[in-house]
């Protein structure tokens, strides 16, 4: 038995988004699984669903063997969840936001004390615990978030987005802690995310989805390893691609901006032999794949890192477009 | 246990955030204050209902007042949780839909009866120095009296928790206070006698519970009352017991 298991989960907002479309994917006990997408994907739909928070248009999912839909109250006793927008209580300090977690979820007194400074710590808090969460930023109150949903330690814990807009610091400490949880607890950690990093870093599995469709789904090494080459990116204003095309090492050529993606076999050692056949560049770029290389080579289209946060932008557009 | 726990977590949150926003808390009460000053002393300067001071008539009608305005409105604050997301925290706790209502309604409850000793302090105060005659003050009338309103809260905060559930966005706070506010308020009985009422009134008066909570304060706290007091209290009961099945139902229906 899968510890996750989704059955044709779909999810329509009115008659027109189509945010989840019959999702089937199973998750192993223990293990990080991402869901890797750009905004608008289905991401955070498809964790409001599995957390019970959303009910399903059609299909439904087991999380620890119960049904979402017909055992909710056994299915949130299973989990826990860090929320990608901020859900904590401003007029009540960071402190207070984690004891209440802690009632929330029946922890005993002494264990719920020790974990609050434990988190705190992790997410440096300490010195700002007795402000009114009114007071933070941004970038704090993320902080915050991640560190009450780390406090339970659920059997299975969903993230979404979980090191959005940190520093570089911030975020490589909070991913040690997720690998120490998941190796020391046996905790199986859901992870969402459009941050390429972060996937490849943390996810034993990981499955691309887009347009709330799974495009591929393997480890991010199988991933990486499938694309059956090296990348090499070369900067021009025309491109021979038929010359190109001919050689029997390039597996696949794909435009992206004003640059061109070929997927070759051994890139280095034909590298000259490709330059002969491009005409005139403007620059070359050569390194092994990434798991931007597999979204590209996948979707046809690149995961803008920096684009708009949060579905709701991404919807006003899809309205604009539609009129 | 975990489910006490859970209604004590959310109890917590709502005192803390009343202890923070004393000054609202306060504010609110300046309301129901001056009505009794104003009106009942402006008004009960020259008249009188059966040699009673028109002013000791209406304290139990400006009790009511304060009960039911922030009651209705601490529910209706719902809508406020899900615009923070903080909704989304406590529904993903382990914890039934029951208790997450019932820990609201004690949050509401325990704002509310704050409230309500303040202005019995005041009532009190007025009795004591000799101002005001005809209030009957002991332990017996106002526990009968925080007890009968403590009924009433329950029913209150649970429709303004079965609005706000139901709302997206905190706009429609004006139309909750005229529409339901106000009407209840007006037509209960909390500001004139209802036994000789015009016909149209009469009707709209004896399906309101709240004239018959306030009929019960008159029992407590002027020792006369138009119904029974056992009465008074079945009603505001039955009210109650039905807006907590209504109130928990409309949160397992609720939308995020
Ligand atoms: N509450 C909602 N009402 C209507 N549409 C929504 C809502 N939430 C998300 N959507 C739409 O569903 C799609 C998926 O959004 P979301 O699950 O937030 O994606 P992601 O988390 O991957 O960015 C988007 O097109 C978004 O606009
Ligand atoms: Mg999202």
């Amino acid at each position: 038995m899968h510890i996750i298991e989704t059955k044709n989960l779909t999810k329509k907002y009115g008659k027109e988004v189509l945010a989840v479309d019959n999702l089937n994917l199973e998750v192993k006990e223990g293990e990080i699984f991402g869901l890797l997408g750009p905004n608008g994907a289905g991401k955070t739909t498809t964790l409001m669903m599995l957390t019970t928070l959303r009910p399903p248009t059609s299909g439904t999912a087991k999380i620890n063997g119960f049904d979402i839909i017909k055992e909710p109250h056994k299915v949130r006793k299973s989990i826990g969840i860090v929320f990608q927008d901020p859900s904590s209580d401003e007029i009540l300090t960071g402190y207070e936001n984690l004891k209440l977690h802690g009632l929330l979820y029946d922890m005993p007194k002494e264990l719920m004390e020790k974990r609050i400074s434990e988190v705190l710590k992790l997410v440096d808090l300490e010195k700002r615990k007795n402000d009114v969460v009114k007071k933070y930023s941004g970038g704090m109150r993320r902080r915050l978030e991640l560190a009450r949903g780390l406090m339970h330690r659920p059997k299975i814990l969903f993230m979404d987005e979980p090191t959005l807009g940190l520093d570089p610091q911030s975020r490589e400490h909070i991913w040690k802690y997720i690998e120490k949880l998941a190796k020391e607890n046996k905790m199986t950690i859901i992870i969402t995310t459009h941050y390429m990093d972060e996937a490849d870093k943390l996810c034993d599995r990981l499955a691309i989805i887009d347009a709330g469709k799974i495009v591929v789904l393997n480890s991010p090494k199988e991933l990486k390893k499938e694309l059956g080459g090296d990348v090499i990116k070369i900067k021009t204003k025309k491109l021979n691609a038929n010359a190109l095309k001919k050689l029997k090492y390039v597996k696949k050529i794909q435009k992206s901006g004003g640059e061109y993606c070929l997927t070759v076999k051994d890139a280095s050692t034909h590298l000259q032999e490709i330059l002969k056949g491009t005409g005139k560049i403007d620059s070359v770029e050569i390194h092994s794949p990434t798991l931007d290389d597999v979204f590209l080579h996948y979707t046809g289209k690149a995961i803008r890192e920096d684009s708009p946060e949060g579905g709701w932008a991404q919807k006003a557009m899809n309205m604009k477009t539609k009129k | 246990m975990g489910e006490l726990k859970g209604i004590y977590a959310l109890w917590y949150r709502e005192f803390k955030v009343f202890q923070r926003e004393k000054s609202r808390v306060i504010a609110s009460i300046i309301s129901p204050i001056l009505w009794f000053l104003v009106i009942g002393g402006g008004i009960g300067s020259f008249v009188s209902l059966n040699g009673l001071n028109y002013q000791a008539f209406i304290f139990p009608g400006v009790l009511m007042q304060a009960a039911l305005f922030s009651s209705v409105f601490f529910g209706v604050y719902i809508v406020w949780d899900k615009k923070i997301d903080f909704l989304k925290e406590v529904l993903v706790a382990p914890l039934s839909r029951t208790s997450i209502f019932i820990g609201k309604i004690l949050g509401g409850a325990t704002d509310t009866l704050i409230q309500i000793v303040i202005l019995l302090a005041v009532g009190y105060a007025f009795t004591a120095s000799g101002m005001l005659i005809g209030l009957n003050f002991s332990l017996f009338s106002v526990l009968l009296s925080m007890a009968i309103l403590f009924i009433a809260i329950v029913g209150l905060v649970s429709i303004g928790l079965i609005i706000g559930s139901q709302m997206e966005s905190p706009e429609g706070f004006q139309l909750i206070m005229s529409f339901l506010v106000f009407p209840l308020f007006f037509l209960s009985g909390a500001l004139f006698p209802i036994n000789n009422l015009p016909a149209w009134m009469a009707p709209i008066v004896f399906v309101n519970p709240v004239t018959y909570a306030v009929d019960g304060l008159r029992w407590a706290l002027l020792g006369s009352s138009t119904f029974p007091l056992i009465l008074d209290i079945a009603v505001i009961s039955v009210f109650s017991i039905i807006m907590v099945g209504i109130g928990t139902y409309a949160f397992k229906k609720m939308k995020l």
